[in-house]
């Protein structure tokens, strides 16, 4: 494995598996142990995958990650998965919406949909922007305008909507931003797909602790999604 | 007879019913079988305790219902559940493939719904589980379990109408566990099941915010072992059969928890960091039995030597 920093407090993991192993779909996670001394492993997206070889782009948030950060190429990691259903592919023209950290897994679809593929990546600022090389074409933005256009992604996917040639968005990032992009979907009546984020336990659907209110009902994001139909989230519980 | 003839006996004997080995997976950590059954054969378990179940379905409480803490966890999932007849329909004829015996855990509002329930599982399930320890509900929970009159009434419910034999799960919430246990056992309980989770809880310090959003939650994982251990001990003079459980990882801690009084232990969030826990406890076991030259894994219950006071 490797893990070398790409941006400030952004790491890009590289493990290759056991040759046993399929490495995931967008969309999907692994569930990843970070230290013995915490009980709970961390959710981290597939951001690629190449024969046996999975990438993980992650940004260091509190202790876990902090300790993920400090792993040295070379070293053995104890990682579950793939887990989790992603993202519905469709060769069909594509917008893919990421913010932030939310931006890794778009990765993972823009290299896999074999159809025009469009990316809207929103970060808070310039030294935030990581993975934009990833993407044949994009729009880049950031809260305060320190590199990119300043604005929020939602108000550029109206305006990529209004062009009428996109069938499906893709979205992953804060929920705000989500919510966000779920509406503008809604008024212009196109597929959207989101990645939901919720803190976990045992990740593979028993414990019942990732709850995220879908359709009326609590569903766990480990096992019935991270991605969900966004139509279907219950944004305001 | 030579000692090393004989296979190690693992079986046990939990309130008149079988287990051909102690390792329980406990209520909650292992939904109703169906996850974990991807990972290894769920029936070379002891027994399987299915998530705590209700009268009517419920849908649990709001999220975030995790927050970790040092070698441990806080949940304050609420029951979230299908209810009893989904349960019967829908779940039981899965884990009714596995060679390993069920325990339904259930939980009610009153003590009626704890009878309704207990005469809907007939015969169906190995043992049932009363839980009156539950502290992510309002409604009854923890509160008959803190309550040696309720919790006695609840018993009685319950015992009455149950065709299998019933162990009551007990909080550590108490002042004095062996007085809640002794009451439950004068109302008829064949056993008890010890310890639920303790109240716990975590603030995050830049939002002033309670990391769960239901403010408080239940203690359980590695950080908790100390405590169902001293509770397993402070009920072993009552003669009542106990499944032991809190915090158990390894196989050395199955051990422990059984020299404090338990017959069979469980295992539950030590399985976030390992999902094959309760599969190295087992083959642990194995390895101690030899190591120690036991024959039989039932001698180790309540083993344990106390000084002197
Ligand atoms: C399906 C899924 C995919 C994810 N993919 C990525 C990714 O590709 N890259 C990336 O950088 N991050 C990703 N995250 C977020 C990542 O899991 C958290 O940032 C990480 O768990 C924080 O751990 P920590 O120990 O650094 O933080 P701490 O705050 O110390 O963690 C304490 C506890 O809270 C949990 N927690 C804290 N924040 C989050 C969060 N935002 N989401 C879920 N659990 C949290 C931790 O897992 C841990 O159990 C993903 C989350 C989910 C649910
Ligand atoms: C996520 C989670 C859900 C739980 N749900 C239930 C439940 O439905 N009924 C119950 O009696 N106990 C429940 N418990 C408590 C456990 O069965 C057990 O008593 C406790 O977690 C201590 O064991 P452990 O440290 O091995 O996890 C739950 C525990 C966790 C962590
Ligand atoms: S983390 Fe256990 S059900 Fe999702």
């Amino acid at each position: 494995m490797s893990n070398k920093r790409l941006a400030k407090d952004v790491f890009d993991l590289r493990v290759a598996l056991g040759s046993e192993t399929r490495p995931g779909a967008p969309g999907s996670f692994y569930h990843i142990a970070c230290g013995g001394e915490r009980l709970l492993r961390r959710p981290i997206s597939v951001c690629g995958a190449w024969d046996d070889v999975v990438r993980f782009v992650y940004a260091v948030r509190g202790e876990g990650t902090k300790w993920l950060s400090g792993v040295c190429s070379g070293a053995r990691l104890d990682m579950l998965g793939p887990l989790g259903r992603g993202f519905d592919l469709a060769d069909e023209p594509t917008l893919l919406v990421g913010g932030g950290i939310g931006v890794p897994p778009m990765v993972f679809c823009a290299e896999r949909i074999d159809a025009p593929v469009h990316a809207i990546l929103g970060f808070r600022d310039a030294d935030a922007v990581i993975l934009t090389g990833a993407f044949a074409s994009f729009d880049l933005l950031t809260d305060d305008g320190s590199a990119g256009d300043k604005g929020y992604p939602h108000e550029k996917l109206r305006e990529r909507l209004a062009g009428g040639e996109w069938k499906n968005v893709l979205a992953c990032g804060p929920r705000p931003m989500l919510k966000a992009v779920a509406k503008v979907c809604a008024e212009f009546g196109v597929r959207c797909q989101v990645s939901m984020e919720e803190r976990m336990a045992c990740g593979v659907g028993a414990c019942l602790v990732c709850a995220c209110a879908v359709g009326g009902t609590y569903k766990r994001v480990c096992a019935d999604g991270p991605v969900f139909n966004a139509e279907e989230v219950d944004w305001d519980v | 007879m030579s000692e090393n003839v004989h296979a190690p006996d693992l079986s046990v004997n939990l309130a008149g019913v079988t287990l051909k080995n102690p390792v329980v997976a406990v209520s909650g950590t292992f939904g109703f079988g169906r996850e974990y059954g991807e990972y290894y054969d769920i029936g070379r378990l002891g027994a399987v305790c299915v998530k705590g179940i209700t009268l009517l379905p419920r849908g649990g409480n709001p999220p975030p219902r995790v927050a970790e803490t040092p070698m441990g966890m806080l949940n304050s999932v609420g029951l979230q559940n299908p209810g009893i007849d989904a349960f019967l329909s829908d779940e039981l004829p899965f884990l009714r493939r596995f060679d390993t015996a069920v325990i339904a855990n259930i939980s009610g509002n009153t003590p009626e719904e704890y009878a309704r329930m207990a005469e809907k599982l007939g015969d169906m399930v190995d043992l049932i589980e009363v839980n009156i320890s539950c502290p992510n509900v309002k409604a009854g929970g923890m509160l008959f379990g803190t309550d040696p009159a309720l919790a006695a009434e609840v018993t009685r419910a319950a015992k009455r109408a149950a065709g299998r034999p019933v162990l009551v799960k007990l909080t550590p919430n108490v002042t004095d566990i062996a007085h809640i246990a002794l009451a439950v056992k004068d109302a008829g309980a064949d056993g008890i099941s010890l310890i639920n989770t303790l109240g716990g809880m975590r603030i995050d310090t830049e939002t002033r915010r309670p990391i769960l959003r239901m403010n408080t939650g239940g203690l359980s994982g590695p950080a908790v072992l100390p405590v169902a251990i001293r509770c397993v001990y402070q009920v072993r003079g009552l003669g009542l059969p106990v499944l032991g459980m809190g915090g158990v990882s390894t196989a050395s801690d199955a051990v422990e928890m059984m020299l404090a009084g338990a017959h069979a232990v469980g295992i539950g969030s030590a399985m976030f960091a390992d999902p094959y826990a309760p599969m190295k406890v087992l083959q642990g076991l194995g390895e101690f039995m030899a190591s120690h030259h036991l024959t039989r894994i039932s001698e180790l219950t309540g083993g344990v030597l106390p000084w002197e006071a």
